[in-house]
């Protein structure tokens, strides 16, 4: 195994974490590490060692996702349907197990752009230039995806909580 | 969210990520301790990590899917290619181990006669990478007559598996008498002195092909058996190495 290969496999359990966060359902956040493992090996004689090893595969798994958003039809920049925030949701009930859920759900309201980045800083603790080169964005775009998406993530929560039954904004 | 007149909001940001120098910590605390709102709001912010990691973090001590592993360092094209024999090892090889402790207990094996080969390999290994001059009974020097000797004793040609790829060079092997039977151990190292032992003995006792990852006092091992041979590949080395060298171990023994 060469040094590149040892350094893809150490890469594997946090793409698998970010892909498990993005996707939510472990098969398919499984597929999309693999694709994103075959496509790396298939360019890994093209890799340039300008950027971290870390920033290059989750670029490719960030392009991947991407994509899939568009080709499944849900354009990335719209928000999706917050139903899952009211369901997982049951009035009067605040354990800690559910305002992990909580969280999950109301991720999944966010736009594309804003849980890429609050995953990538927030959970997979890239720093703001990895996560602009991931994103291909400035990082003051990263700064302001960053600061929105935070804030509707806590406007979401905060309103969940106090009246489960409608949309949050 | 109103960007406070005293800090940038990327400052704010970097406070939640602990991405900031200590003095600018300091300070920001401080004005935290005035400022109740932005205080909730940075806490919020902060909770919101802390919730993705509870949430998240056990993913890291999942065992990887072996296709996952396979798609980086299973001969790139794998599983297509791959035998169902070693694709089902690599499964297996990837499973997290749980206790140690009883490895060798008879009722762990699927026959009696695999644990004593693992048992005998094992302790082959332990003594033997442990000697300086005399590690082996043949040198690497003398390979030909290493190959001859043991194809004779073993009953069958081989052909001595080339691990250099690996970063395993020969360094020799010898005759062990185990359980009254001629078995071969060839011995390898690398150049950081890592000892990886192949334990060759002829089968005799089990019928169906078997493969079994140990894990023992810091020795990885991988016993496997074929219709020739029952094989026992040790060292301290990872797992997926350990993989690769017995896959060529296989080839070049199994022919």
């Amino acid at each position: 195994m060469t040094s590149r290969e040892r350094q893809i496999i150490d890469q594997i359990p946090h793409l698998r974490r970010y892909a498990r966060a993005l996707v939510r359902d472990s098969d398919a956040a499984d597929d999309l590490v693999q694709e994103c493992l075959a496509r790396a090996m298939g360019r890994l004689h093209a890799w340039q060692p300008t950027g971290t090893m870390r920033s290059w595969l989750f670029t490719i798994l960030h392009n991947l996702y991407v994509n899939q958003l568009r080709r499944d039809g849900r354009a990335p920049d719209i928000h999706s349907d917050s139903d899952g925030v009211e369901r997982e949701t049951v009035p009067g009930d605040h354990d800690a197990g559910l305002a992990v859920r909580d969280i999950t759900a109301a991720l999944a309201t966010l736009p594309e752009e804003q849980r890429s980045i609050i995953l990538l800083i927030g959970l997979e603790g890239l720093t703001y230039a990895e996560a602009a080169t991931v994103t291909d964005v400035p990082v003051g775009t990263v700064m302001s995806r960053l600061a929105r998406g935070r804030e509707r993530l806590r406007e979401i929560m905060a309103f969940d909580t106090v009246t489960p039954l409608r949309r949050a904004k | 969210m109103t960007d406070s007149p005293k800090f940038s909001e990327d400052d704010l940001q970097a406070w939640v990520d602990g991405s900031i120098d200590a003095g600018k910590r300091a300070e920001i605390d401080a004005w935290l301790a005035d400022n109740p709102d932005d205080a909730r709001r940075l806490a919020a912010y902060a909770g919101q990590n802390t919730a993705l990691h509870e949430l998240f973090d056990p993913v890291l001590e999942e065992p990887v899917p072996a296709g996952l592993s396979a798609a980086v360092s299973g001969r790139a094209a794998a599983p297509v290619g791959m035998s169902s024999f070693w694709r089902i090892a690599a499964a297996i090889g990837f499973l997290a181990i749980g206790g140690l402790s009883g490895w060798f207990a008879r009722d762990q094996w699927p026959r009696a006669g695999d644990s004593q080969i693992a048992e005998y390999a094992f302790n082959a290994h332990t003594v033997y990478v442990a000697e300086k001059r005399h590690a082996v009974e043949v040198q690497a020097a003398e390979e030909k007559h290493l190959v001859s000797w043991l194809s004779k004793r073993l009953g069958q040609d081989i052909r001595m598996p080339d691990l250099i790829g690996l970063g395993y060079r020969l360094v020799g092997g010898r005759l062990l008498p185990d359980g009254g039977r001629p078995t071969a151990q060839f011995m390898y190292e690398n150049d950081a002195g890592g000892r990886l032992t192949v334990y060759v003995q002829r089968n005799e006792l089990v019928k169906e092909t078997s493969f079994r990852f140990i894990d023992h006092n810091g020795v990885s091992a991988f016993y496997w058996v074929d219709e020739h041979f029952a094989y026992v590949l040790a060292g301290t080395i990872q797992r997926e190495g350990l993989l690769d060298a017995a896959r060529i171990v296989h080839d070049s023994l199994a022919k």
